[in-house]
């Protein structure tokens, strides 16, 4: 059991998708001016994920090898739409601040390099853990930029004010680079950093 | 004409893929370490998104948009099929990419060879999936639109990769902390750089 765990809590922290493996990092950056958005964003992608490999991992005899790369695609576009359809239906603020990115976990690299890497070659319940672990290693990552964007960049936290008008009165401003493009990279940048502070395995020489 | 333009100049400079919207951003870091691979990339991409793009605008136009049946004929004016929209998207790009791959490796083999491992690989780059949704959202009044946004799409993420691969190149000469050595001084580079094109924004 302790492989199973390991499966799971890996991607959570010490072979985490955004600072580790650094796949999936373009919906990061665009979805984490606000954190509604990038929790919803995170549980689409777990739930994407996770089904996809579970698919996948049942199918895995199956796909010839060649066209693998399309039969993951489809099924990853299939999950996909079901997820956009139901964020539609029932977030549909959300889903149009998301735009186009819901659409693009399709083309997300956690999940294409999860398909290939663990599904094309494991049992579905391990897929299934391993799927699950990267989405949640995933979503931590963007909850984790949305918070500190959204806190210095709009002074609220889901949209409730947070930072006291006091401090306002006093001469404290909302940081507006913060809710720019180019800062979420050095927010994650930053994130890595003390990451690999704590954990020195990880740096590069 | 001025409208083409400037949408021209604006999908290079002011809506940069990778600057504006960081698409394709994982092959952008996993590639631009060397000057000439990420040169055959950013080629690559603007290749399969000029060819893409312009298909699955026809395709949007004339079959996926509600009503757009409306060509075969009156009873089916209320046929919607936008929901079939991702899928027949990425099929689109994975087989075109196909294609692509086997047409270069028959007619041009040099460069097939510069190109031939990240051509299979463009398949899952979000920059020409993200250009098709975008493409999608924005309903260019007609194909030649479509093709210049695909152009200037795909000469901006070259622009922005030869440029990272020019600072990264610079960058192994230099004493960087440990922890930030690799991808997070990298990070910080492309997130300076993109800064940087912000100063377009007036343009």
């Amino acid at each position: 059991m302790a492989t199973r765990r390991s499966i799971f809590f890996n991607p959570l922290s010490k072979n985490n998708p955004i600072t580790v493996q650094v796949l999936g990092i373009c919906s990061a950056l665009a979805v984490t001016v606000k954190l509604e958005p990038a929790i919803v964003m995170a549980l689409s992608a777990t739930v994407v994920v996770a089904s996809c490999s579970v698919v996948i991992s049942f199918l895995r005899n199956t796909i010839p090898l060649r066209v693998r790369f399309i039969v993951q695609l489809v099924v990853a576009a299939a999950m996909v739409t079901v997820v956009d359809m139901i964020l539609k239906a029932f977030a549909y603020d959300v889903s149009k601040q998301l735009s186009v990115f819901v659409g693009l976990i399709v083309t997300n690299c956690i999940l294409m390099g999860r398909l290939e890497a663990f599904a094309l070659c494991n049992k579905p319940l391990d897929s299934f853990l391993d799927g699950l672990g990267n989405g949640l290693g995933y979503g931590i990552m963007l909850v984790i930029v949305a918070f500190f964007r959204e806190l210095l960049g709009s002074g609220t936290l889901l949209g409730f004010q947070v930072i006291p008008q006091a401090l306002y009165d006093a001469g404290y401003m909302n940081n507006g680079l913060m809710i720019l493009p180019p800062m979420a990279l050095i927010t994650v940048a930053c994130i890595m950093w003390i990451h690999r502070l704590k954990d020195k395995t990880l740096q590069e020489k | 004409m001025g409208d083409i333009l400037s949408l021209f100049f604006e999908s290079i400079f002011i809506e940069n893929m990778i600057f504006a919207y960081f698409l394709g951003i994982c092959a952008f870091f996993a590639v631009s370490k060397n000057m000439e691979t990420s040169i055959g990339l950013g080629i690559a991409i603007c290749f399969v998104l000029v060819i893409t793009l312009p298909i699955n605008y026809l395709l949007h136009k004339y079959v996926l948009k509600s009503g757009a049946l409306i060509w075969l004929g009156e009873e089916f004016a209320a046929v919607d099929l936008s929901f079939l929209s991702l899928l027949i998207f990425i099929a689109v790009i994975a087989s075109i990419t196909q294609i692509v791959e086997m047409i270069i490796e028959k007619y041009a083999p040099a460069l097939y060879t510069s190109l031939g491992i990240f051509l299979p690989l463009l398949a899952c780059n979000c920059a020409i999936f993200a250009g098709s949704l975008f493409i999608q959202e924005r309903n260019f009044p007609n194909i030649g639109h479509a093709f210049v946004y695909a152009l200037g799409s795909g000469i901006g993420w070259l622009v922005a990769i030869v440029g990272l691969a020019a600072v990264r190149q610079k960058l192994t000469y230099s004493n960087i902390p440990a922890p930030l050595r690799g991808f997070g001084i990298t990070f910080i580079t492309v997130g300076l750089m993109a800064i940087g094109f912000m100063c377009f924004l007036g343009l």
